[in-house]
């Protein structure tokens, strides 16, 4: 029952960051900010929707006090998704941000460029 | 042979994982445990020199655990301070942003990806580029603060707080 | 448990993220977007296997979230030199 609560709020936390993904995505000026966006709340917003799934896994073990092999996959498999998802995710990020950058795109309203600087 | 050993036996744990409760050998089916033996030392022999990089510090269990303090306690708490923060600047849509350059004087390469791959997932802050000789980082910043700005290159600590030492702590 | 919801709100999720993936006025924008999108679309299928408690669905997940960083990784190196 419990267990139940915490897999609702889990998944409350996860929907939540994944819709403010999007809405960053959707409203900021440049490619960088929207790398912000884009990048780091989709992968807290997976976080907390695998460990749902993991939670429920849990639960399930918990009132019908068996380990069942296919829930447990389940659960196994759920893990080492997240873990890829986590290893992927920064390094792309630094990909698409250096691409930008060396293709000549310019961070909008920025305050400094030490990057621009060093080059020129 | 020592680099060829732990290759050996780390692909062959990811394998067994990836593999679980496949068969009644305690969690294993014993075609899977043959077939995973074999491929992981054909992989072995072929990546040796690629995933040890001329030494072997990182065998050490000591920053193993190190490794999972970090990550659990200052990495995590890290990142949730920024999915907040960068929640805060979608909703009201006040930012900032610029491009700092920073040098946590670390030497290893293996240190150097740790620390940007933490920068990218921690508080408003992205790596977007890496001058190799002297491992300098530039980071896209998207709250600039005004008292970092004042001499070059920017003190590291309003960027990433106390992440360098962390990672020289746990790679080098 | 509501798998089948969340599945259907990542749905929607992925609609709005193709908006900017269609206006996205620069290369570089389009290619944030495609990102954002399959790290949504992995999400959805491990959901999707809890749903139908189907473990091929996560095996797929897997593949598909390391196909994708490949894929995103050569992008990258496309806009950045303007060849391969």
């Amino acid at each position: 029952m419990a267990l139940d609560i915490i897999t609702y709020i889990l998944i409350a936390i996860g929907c939540f960051f994944n819709i403010l993904a999007v809405v960053g995505l959707l409203r900021f000026p440049d490619v960088y900010t929207r790398l912000h966006a884009g990048t780091k709340c989709t992968t807290f917003g997976s976080i907390f929707l695998i460990l749902a799934v993991v939670i429920q896994s849990i639960n399930v073990w918990v009132t019908e006090g068996i380990i069942s092999s296919p829930q447990s996959v389940l659960t196994i498999h759920a893990l080492i998704a997240l873990v890829a998802i986590l290893l992927t995710n920064p390094t792309s990020a630094h990909a698409m941000s250096r691409a930008a950058h060396r293709s000549g795109v310019k961070p909008a309203k920025a305050v400094t460029d030490d990057l621009e600087k060093e080059k020129t | 042979m020592i680099s060829f050993l732990a290759t050996t036996v780390f692909v062959f744990l990811i394998y067994l994982v990836l593999t679980t409760a496949s068969g009644d050998l305690f969690l294993w089916s014993r075609e899977e445990l043959i077939i995973g033996a074999v491929f992981s030392i054909i992989l072995g022999a072929i990546t040796r020199n690629m995933f040890f990089k001329r030494n072997l510090r990182m065998l050490n269990p000591k920053r193993w655990f190190l490794f999972f303090v970090y990550v659990v306690g200052p990495f995590f708490w890290g990142m949730a301070k920024a999915n907040i923060d960068v929640a805060y600047r979608v909703i009201t849509g006040r930012i900032n942003p610029g491009i700092v350059k920073i040098s946590p004087k670390l030497k290893t390469d293996l240190g150097i990806t740790m620390l940007a791959n933490s920068i990218t997932l921690t508080p408003g802050t992205l790596s977007v580029d890496i001058d190799e000789k002297t491992n300098d980082l530039y980071v896209h910043w998207i709250n600039v603060k005004k008292e970092a700005l004042e001499k070059m290159p920017r003190d590291y600590k309003y960027v990433c707080g106390k992440f360098p030492d962390w990672v020289r702590r746990v790679a080098e | 448990m509501p798998w089948l919801p969340v599945a259907i709100f990542l749905a929607v999720c992925i609609g709005l993220i193709l908006i900017r993936v269609f206006l996205g006025p620069t290369h570089p924008d389009r290619l944030v977007g495609l990102d954002t999108l399959n790290t949504v679309v992995v999400v959805s299928m491990v959901i999707l296997g809890a749903a139908f408690n189907e473990v091929i669905y996560i095996d797929v997940a897997i593949v598909y979230a390391l196909l994708s960083f490949v894929t995103t990784l050569f992008i990258a190196k496309y806009i950045e030199k303007g060849k391969f």
